[in-house]
């Protein structure tokens, strides 16, 4: 380890160290924060899922979105994988369908960012509890 | 970069129910499943859900996972973090509802916390300082030493109104500052890690939970006193606690956090850790620098306070674990946040060890001016087996036990005084029907004798003649006349002994006293212990219908007092009977009648 040798260099310091803690902090506080959930059962992993959650997770990070990225099971769309729902404080939740990671990018940039909505949104026909 | 975490805890109470393996496990299972790149797991300080242990808390989503054995590891990456989906059958139940909670916010016990204290413990690695760091870790200690002068920075302090959390609550800057006020060539700054109260376990999980933060706060109160040495005063029955705090004192050093010129500047600090056997009276300050001179643990005559002259007769500034955690957030968020928490004259929070018959035992932190009812019927779950409240000790063997008529006064270190207890470290024993004060009052003095360092008389002897005196009334050969003894008695000692943990171990006498006088007198005239604790004073009959006439009673008897024909209803014989319940606990059948 290399000595910290000023107020600064501890800065420093601090910003690159954050992100590791940064998904603890988020989760601290999940109803202020947008909500992203991929869905990853067999039908969506199957889909890409996983791909498109990496991307998901690298985009708001390089974009310092106040957003935490979780997986769910089965949403039920088995037919439309991979899903995404997205739940921004204060709004209902809103599921993308057939999402490849140019969707990811484009549901991030459009509507999280500035609320436009996309094509391929699911009919919310379920309630969570 | 990871996806999610497991946060695995590993206090001392998890580790004894394996947390250890649970994390082995886990990796081994993450690897298996070729997720090492999307999920880490870590190792944190304590939750303090102990009662509900050991605890593994799934990050981002905030799963709370309870009594998790090493064989549910495999479960929880192939469900959770694999497929996303929950294992249900870990999540805490609410014992009312019966539902499943997920997040540990919606629980009751966190409800009404608020952690400064324990800030990072159960959310930081302890034994990575990186982790510390991006907590705004050593932050407040680079201000401090770069931006602000000794004097400034006591007084902020002593604007924060923050008090002493080892037990008598004296203001933290105005220990400071008496220290500062003196000139040596060498002073100290030590950590009163000692911990002597039963059933209090705050300062350990702080130190194997956060051991940084109480690092740069002895920093900085080096700093502000004028010291360049620092020794933590740790019983040696800590071991991991002591781990961590060499690991983390290891890496403040490479970092260049402790040792020469820190950041820079001119402020040298170095800090060791110096062992204790775990004796009581060791958390008396001057007892406890006898102990690290390597003297007997016996306490001294004050003045001169340490502040003057302490250990190798230099000022000292002795300050305990939780009030050196809650010093770096002060600084970070300011004394003016720090005064909006908390009592008129109680700042900020403390933190309570909860134990003894309650449903969720653990380690809280509240804000003062909490009452007594929300602790224990909120955060605390209520009485376990629906039995009823009786009545809760605060403050070890120096405080006394509360009841009913106190579970809505808001607790500070004030209130806590006027009836007839105190703070202390913060031990909180909960305490139903079935335990009888008199006996409690009996187990504290048992304590306080076996701890005594022997130094002045009224400890010495007069806690041994009132333990004599309570043995006696639990025997049932006490009169009316011993009660007035234990108060005379109670209060001599009050008045003349040397330390302060003479002074005030008739506490708990005098509390149950004044508390359960009528308690006292059933053992006195009647002869009676209600809460059927004091075996001499029971009788044991056998409910003719009850008996089958199996003999084993009889055969188990120690006295032979027990006859009877096989298969017909037995018999004790009360002259021969020593009441030693054996009979009772082999009865298969309850037949036998305690009264």
């Amino acid at each position: 380890m290399t000595k910290i040798k000023s107020l600064d260099e501890l800065r420093k310091k601090k910003q690159q160290l954050e992100q590791n803690l940064e998904i603890r902090e988020k989760s601290d506080h999940p109803e202020s924060l947008v909500q992203i959930k991929v869905a990853m059962a067999t039908c969506g992993i199957a889909s890409g899922a996983r791909t498109v959650m990496n991307a998901l997770v690298e985009k708001i990070r390089n974009d310092k979105i106040p957003a935490v990225v979780t997986q769910t099971g089965c949403m039920g769309y088995c037919y439309a994988e991979p899903t995404v729902e997205v739940k921004k404080p204060g709004h209902d939740p809103v599921v993308f369908s057939y999402v490849d990671v140019k969707k990811a990018e484009e549901i991030i940039d459009k509507y999280i960012k500035n609320n436009e909505l996309l094509d391929g949104i699911l009919p919310a026909n379920y309630q969570t509890i | 970069m990871y996806k999610m975490q497991l946060l695995v805890c590993g206090g001392t109470g998890c580790q004894a129910s394996a947390s250890a393996t649970i994390v082995e496990k886990l990796n081994e299972s993450l690897k298996a499943h070729g997720l090492t790149e999307d999920a880490q797991v870590v190792t944190t300080g304590c939750f303090g859900f102990c009662e509900k242990g050991p605890i593994v808390k799934v990050i981002p989503d905030n799963t709370f996972y309870t009594q998790v054995t090493p064989e549910d590891a495999e479960e929880i990456v192939t469900e959770h973090i694999l497929k996303g989906r929950k294992v249900n059958r870990l999540l805490y139940e609410n014992p009312e509802t019966k539902e499943h909670i997920s997040d540990s916010k919606h629980m009751g016990f966190y409800q009404k916390q608020m952690r400064i204290a324990l800030r990072n413990c159960g959310f930081i690695d302890p034994e990575n300082i990186d982790e510390y760091i991006a907590r705004d870790g050593y932050s407040a200690l680079a201000q401090v030493i770069t931006e602000l002068t000794p004097e400034q920075a006591i007084d902020m302090l002593k604007q924060s109104g923050l008090r002493g959390r080892g037990g008598a609550g004296f203001p933290t800057g105005l220990k400071w500052e008496f220290t500062r006020k003196y000139t040596a060539d060498q002073k100290y700054v030590v950590c009163n890690a000692d911990e002597g109260d039963p059933g209090a376990f705050m300062d350990r999980s702080i130190l194997e939970g956060d051991p940084n933060t109480v690092i740069e706060a002895m920093a900085i109160c080096g700093y502000c006193v004028g010291a360049t040495k620092g020794v933590v005063y740790i019983r040696a029955e800590y071991p991991l606690a002591i781990k961590r705090l060499e690991i983390a004192i290891e890496q403040a050093n490479e970092y260049g956090l402790l040792g020469k010129n820190i950041l820079g500047t001119d402020f040298s600090f170095d800090l060791e850790l110096r062992y204790g056997a775990g004796a009581f009276v060791c958390g008396e300050e001057t007892g406890l620098i006898a102990s690290m001179e390597g003297g007997r643990g016996e306490p001294n005559f004050k003045p001169p306070f340490p502040a003057e002259s302490g250990y190798n007769k230099k000022p000292t500034c002795v300050n305990n674990v939780e009030t050196f955690a809650n010093v770096p957030v002060i600084f970070l968020k300011g004394p003016e946040w720090f005064n909006t928490i908390g009592t008129e004259k109680s700042k900020g929070t403390k933190v309570f060890a909860l134990a003894g018959k309650i449903n969720n035992v653990g380690l809280i932190e509240v804000p003062m001016g909490i009452t007594l009812r929300e602790i224990i019927f909120e955060i605390g779950g209520g009485i376990k087996d629906g039995k009823k409240f009786k009545a809760v000790q605060t403050g070890g063997p120096s405080g006394g036990c509360l009841t009913e008529k106190h579970l809505d006064t808001p607790i500070d270190f004030d209130s806590l005084l006027a009836a007839g207890s105190m703070m202390g470290s913060g031990g909180m024993i909960v305490m139903d029907e079935d335990d009888c004060m008199v006996s409690i009052a009996k187990f504290y003095l048992e304590f306080i004798v076996e701890e005594s360092c022997g130094k002045c008389t009224p400890c010495r002897v007069g806690n041994k003649r009132m333990l004599e005196i309570l043995e006696k009334i639990c025997q049932g050969k006490g009169d009316m006349d011993d009660l007035d003894h234990l108060r005379n008695f109670a209060y001599v000692i009050r008045d003349t002994a040397l330390c302060g943990l003479g002074q005030t171990s008739p506490n708990p006498v005098l509390s149950t006293l004044d508390n359960f006088y009528d308690e006292y007198v059933a053992h006195v005239k009647d002869k009676k212990c209600e809460a059927k604790q004091c075996k001499a004073l029971a009788t044991y009959t056998i409910i003719p219908e009850a008996c089958t006439g199996c003999t084993v009673c009889a055969r188990n008897c120690p006295t032979d007092a027990i006859t009877g024909e096989r298969r017909q209803p037995h018999f004790i014989n009360q002259d021969l009977c020593i009441r030693c319940g054996v009979c009772y606990t082999k009865c298969k059948f309850n037949a036998i009648l305690v009264q």
